[in-house]
């Protein structure tokens, strides 16, 4: 009897212990993210004016502000997101409604994908610069770093947009059938509305993604901080911009600061409304 | 019906586009790591002397163990602060707060590596400093990788354990097991695919990180003695040294390149099986 | 009803993605009149350039001239490959560079620097050797507190690591460096932020940012101080040209550039950026 009850105390240290542990890591973590935030809202948020997000960038980024940077961001963006949206939803309605999920050619293009999502993205920084930069004569321009990028977005896009269209009822389907309203009409009609809150998820998943991305950009869009006049300018996004700033540029830290700054409110934003989205819709697998 | 037809087409073509880019990237690291892989011995990467591009010397093994231990420091730390972090939320927590953290950590998974290694350089580096110098250091790089993969850990097990059948726990509670018997003998274990699955995907990413490394790590090219030595990663280095490379020089860093390409594809295969073995 | 909203956030995104990129791309000057040079390479004469590049702008409308720092290395390589118009080169040409012409636009040094808090003013040209070789560790050694340098060297293929080495005939493997930096204000950046450190950088761009305030110095070296007088009459060991280069001959523009270059008009930006016009002695 002793026995037990030396155990069963046994057990609740233990519990006790576990549940400390546990507490402790919960409270580091969260001290650690406020810490970070703290200290660039502390930093930053005194350099944030109205003239920040209207000017270029002068000396270096030192003095100015980061409207040519802005811009040069929204223009890879772009070039990624008009590329990479209508390839990365196309192969996602092929592998949902056209082709069985055994089928050879589905297969092959899941794994392709899934392999693609792997690859580190200072290695998409080295395609780009080998494939759009030299091997396509893009040079350092906007171009070559929104095509890198949409390169880059395809298994993300593909994937929340296939998890999305997967999630509409097969009844819509086969009533559509028994209507006899071609695939096509029934796709545009009721099965893109249907998946269109998992669709606007993914898209915003991805263009947080793609406003995050440095390492991919080194070596394809340049840094040149000027307001770019073409799509075959070189162009700094913001990540690189805060990257230039705290690494080659004494006395760019407050700039810095306040860029990221801006750059994590961004996200912040896009990342709360696909967080909305995706929980709206009751289904986290097309978070992970 | 022939409006489908037409719309496979169109489906098709741009399904294979998307395949193609696999391939396109394959093809072109090859390419251009193609005239090192076949004038100099591959034996080289690993016999030269040490690292000096200019000096013809190419030896990537200071870097590679350099990434390993960086990334392997930073899964011991991300791993129990992970684990803890999941278990929170799903067995801690009362249902608001496991809510809040949640998003919380959802929120810190979408944080750009540059702006952590921003703050590292700015906050975490000179903390070190004081210390113990230089600050740049594997241990600057170990912190800043931890907190990028923690959400990645933390995620995945939540998932995994998150869909652990209801009716174990039903079962494990009407055997009188307490709560950390419960979760050690019960939800771990039946979780256990996913949960290994995640940490491989952050072990991926770990070894595939490059801006955050790059500004805390102080990039010289050594096998550490101590965690306060600097040390650079394979990534760092494509990083750092990719603008001014010529010919040979040029190639190798493909090749390392190519090198980390693999080894994290291998991961995430791993991983894959892992998931797929699971859901069988 | 959430459905309606979130299709019409895809729309939202998508038409003011396109509708931005239209008006960025309408209101940026017309880019088909625009002539363009790009100048890549040191990142010594890079700030330099990019003043005389915004000056030139200014008299030559419709010109755009980008200018990409990346080490002396890269403006050789980008030019020989054609990426580039035109090289910056931050050191006079190697026997083997002889495909390329190469234009001085100004005169620079290397200097060691540490910490302004460092007490250490000069070193001698063995003492800076025992340093960067590990062989003394501790400030103590050359007179200063007794703590552990923090040696800063820089990434290969930048110039200002090639003519260091050569002046104190080291190898670059030969270093025990503890940090590795790419640019020269990457240097300044990190030797401010670390009393113990000791890096060695361009002294145009470690006297600029002095002057703005950075708590760096430069060190005599074997007795003669790093100023812009002792570079002038050549008493400075570590000297170097700031050199454009170019592959072939040369287009109008770029042509027209290099000799605006060279032009006393461009004087007074030399002078501002600490380095010595090469027409003044």
């Amino acid at each position: 009897m002793p026995e037990m009850i030396w155990h069963h105390t046994l057990q609740k240290i233990r519990d006790c212990g576990v549940q400390g542990f546990v507490y402790l890591a919960v409270l580091l973590v969260s001290a650690v993210f406020v810490w970070m935030l703290a200290d660039l809202v502390r930093g930053g948020f005194a350099h944030l004016s109205w003239e920040f997000m209207t000017e270029s960038p002068r000396d270096a980024g030192r003095a100015g502000g980061i409207a040519s940077i802005l811009v040069s961001t929204v223009l890879i963006l772009l070039v990624a997101l008009v590329t990479a949206v209508p390839l990365a939803w196309a192969t996602a309605v092929l592998l949902t409604e056209f082709v069985p999920v055994t089928s050879p050619l589905g297969k092959t293009v899941r794994f392709s994908l899934f392999v693609l999502a792997g690859v580190p993205s200072i290695v998409f920084g080295l395609f780009g610069n080998a494939f759009f930069s030299i091997y396509l004569g893009l040079g350092f321009s906007i171009l070559s770093g929104g095509l890198t990028l949409a390169c880059m977005l395809l298994p993300i896009l593909t994937s929340t947009a296939e998890a999305g269209l997967r999630a509409v009822p097969e009844t819509y389907r086969l009533s559509a059938a028994a209507l006899g309203i071609t695939r096509t009409a029934a796709l545009i009609h009721l099965i893109f509305p249907a998946a269109a809150p998992a669709l606007a998820a993914g898209l915003l998943i991805g263009i947080g993604r793609a406003l995050a991305e440095t390492a991919a950009l080194l070596f394809t869009s340049g840094y040149v901080d000027r307001m770019p006049g073409s799509l075959f300018d070189s162009g700094r996004a913001l990540a690189l911009h805060i990257f230039d700033l705290s690494m080659n540029v004494p006395g760019g830290d407050m700039p810095a600061y306040a860029s990221a700054l801006v750059l994590v409110s961004l996200l912040l934003c896009i990342n709360i409304l696909a967080m909305k989205l995706a929980y709206s819709l009751q289904r986290r697998k097309i978070l992970t | 019906m022939h409006i489908d037809h037409l719309l496979a087409g169109i489906l098709r073509a741009g399904a294979a586009v998307a395949a193609l880019v696999m391939l396109l990237i394959l093809f072109f690291l090859l390419y251009e790591s193609w005239p090192v892989l076949t004038e100099l011995s591959v034996f080289r990467f690993v016999t030269d002397t040490s690292w000096h591009p200019l000096e013809r010397a190419y030896n990537l093994m200071p870097m590679l163990s350099g990434t390993l231990l960086a990334s392997m420091g930073a899964l011991m730390l991300a791993v129990p602060l992970g684990m803890a972090s999941a278990l929170f939320i799903v067995f801690f927590a009362p249902t608001h707060l496991a809510t809040l953290y949640g998003r919380l950590i959802e929120l810190l998974a979408g944080i750009p590596s540059v702006v952590f290694g921003f703050w590292g350089l700015t906050t975490l580096v000179p903390l070190i400093n004081e210390w113990h110098p230089p600050g740049a250091s594997l241990l600057a790089g170990i912190l800043v990788l931890t907190l990028m993969i923690l959400p990645m850990i933390t995620l995945t097990a939540y998932t995994a354990l998150a869909a652990v059948p209801e009716e174990l726990f039903r079962n494990a509670a009407a055997l009188g097991l307490s709560r950390w018997g419960m979760i050690s003998g019960v939800a771990l274990p039946a979780a256990r695919t996913g949960i290994t699955a995640g940490i491989i995907l952050a072990a991926a990413r770990a070894l595939g990180e490059t801006m955050a490394v790059l500004m805390v790590a102080g990039n010289v090219v050594q096998y550490p003695e101590s965690i306060f030595d600097p040390i650079r990663t394979l990534a760092a280095n494509i990083a750092l040294e990719m603008a001014y490379a010529m010919g040979d020089h040029r190639a190798v860093l493909f090749v390392s390149g190519l090198l980390l390409m693999l080894l994290v594809m291998a991961l995430s295969a791993v991983a894959g099986l892992l998931e797929k073995h699971h859901h069988a | 009803m959430f459905r309606k909203n979130s299709y019409l956030l895809i729309c939202l995104i998508l038409l003011s993605g396109v509708a931005a990129g239209l008006v960025l791309l309408s209101t940026a000057p017309a880019s088909a009149a625009t002539q363009r040079l790009v100048l890549t390479g040191s990142s010594t004469v890079a700030p330099l350039v990019s003043e005389i590049a915004r000056r030139f702008e200014s008299l030559y409308p419709g010109v755009r001239i980008d200018v990409q720092a990346g080490g002396s290395s890269r403006g050789i390589n980008d030019v020989r490959k054609g990426v580039a118009d035109i090289g910056m080169v931050s050191r006079a040409l190697k026997p083997d560079e002889d495909d390329l012409r190469a234009f001085t636009i100004a005169l620079d040094g290397i200097s060691l620097i540490v910490h302004a808090s460092n007490p250490v003013v000069s070193l001698s040209k063995q003492q800076v050797v025992s340093i960067f070789t590990g062989n003394v560790m501790r400030w103590s050694a050359v007179g200063g507190p007794d703590t552990r340098i923090t040696v800063v060297n820089k990434a290969e293929g930048r110039s200002t690591l090639e003519l260091f080495l050569d002046y104190f005939q080291l190898k670059n493997s030969m270093i025990k460096p503890h940090i590795i930096i790419g640019d020269n204000a990457q240097g300044i950046k990190t030797v401010a932020g670390n009393r113990n450190a000791i890096g060695y950088v361009s002294i145009g761009a470690a006297e600029y940012e002095t002057r703005r305030g950075m708590p760096v110095r430069l060190l005599a070296l074997d007795g003669a101080a790093a100023s812009i007088s002792n570079i002038q009459n050549g008493n400075f060991p570590l000297l170097r040209p700031l050199n454009l280069v170019i592959s072939h001959e040369p287009q109008d523009l770029a042509r027209q550039f290099l000799t605006f270059a060279q032009s006393p008009q461009v004087r007074d930006l030399v002078k501002a950026q600490y380095f010595v016009p090469v027409d003044a002695h």
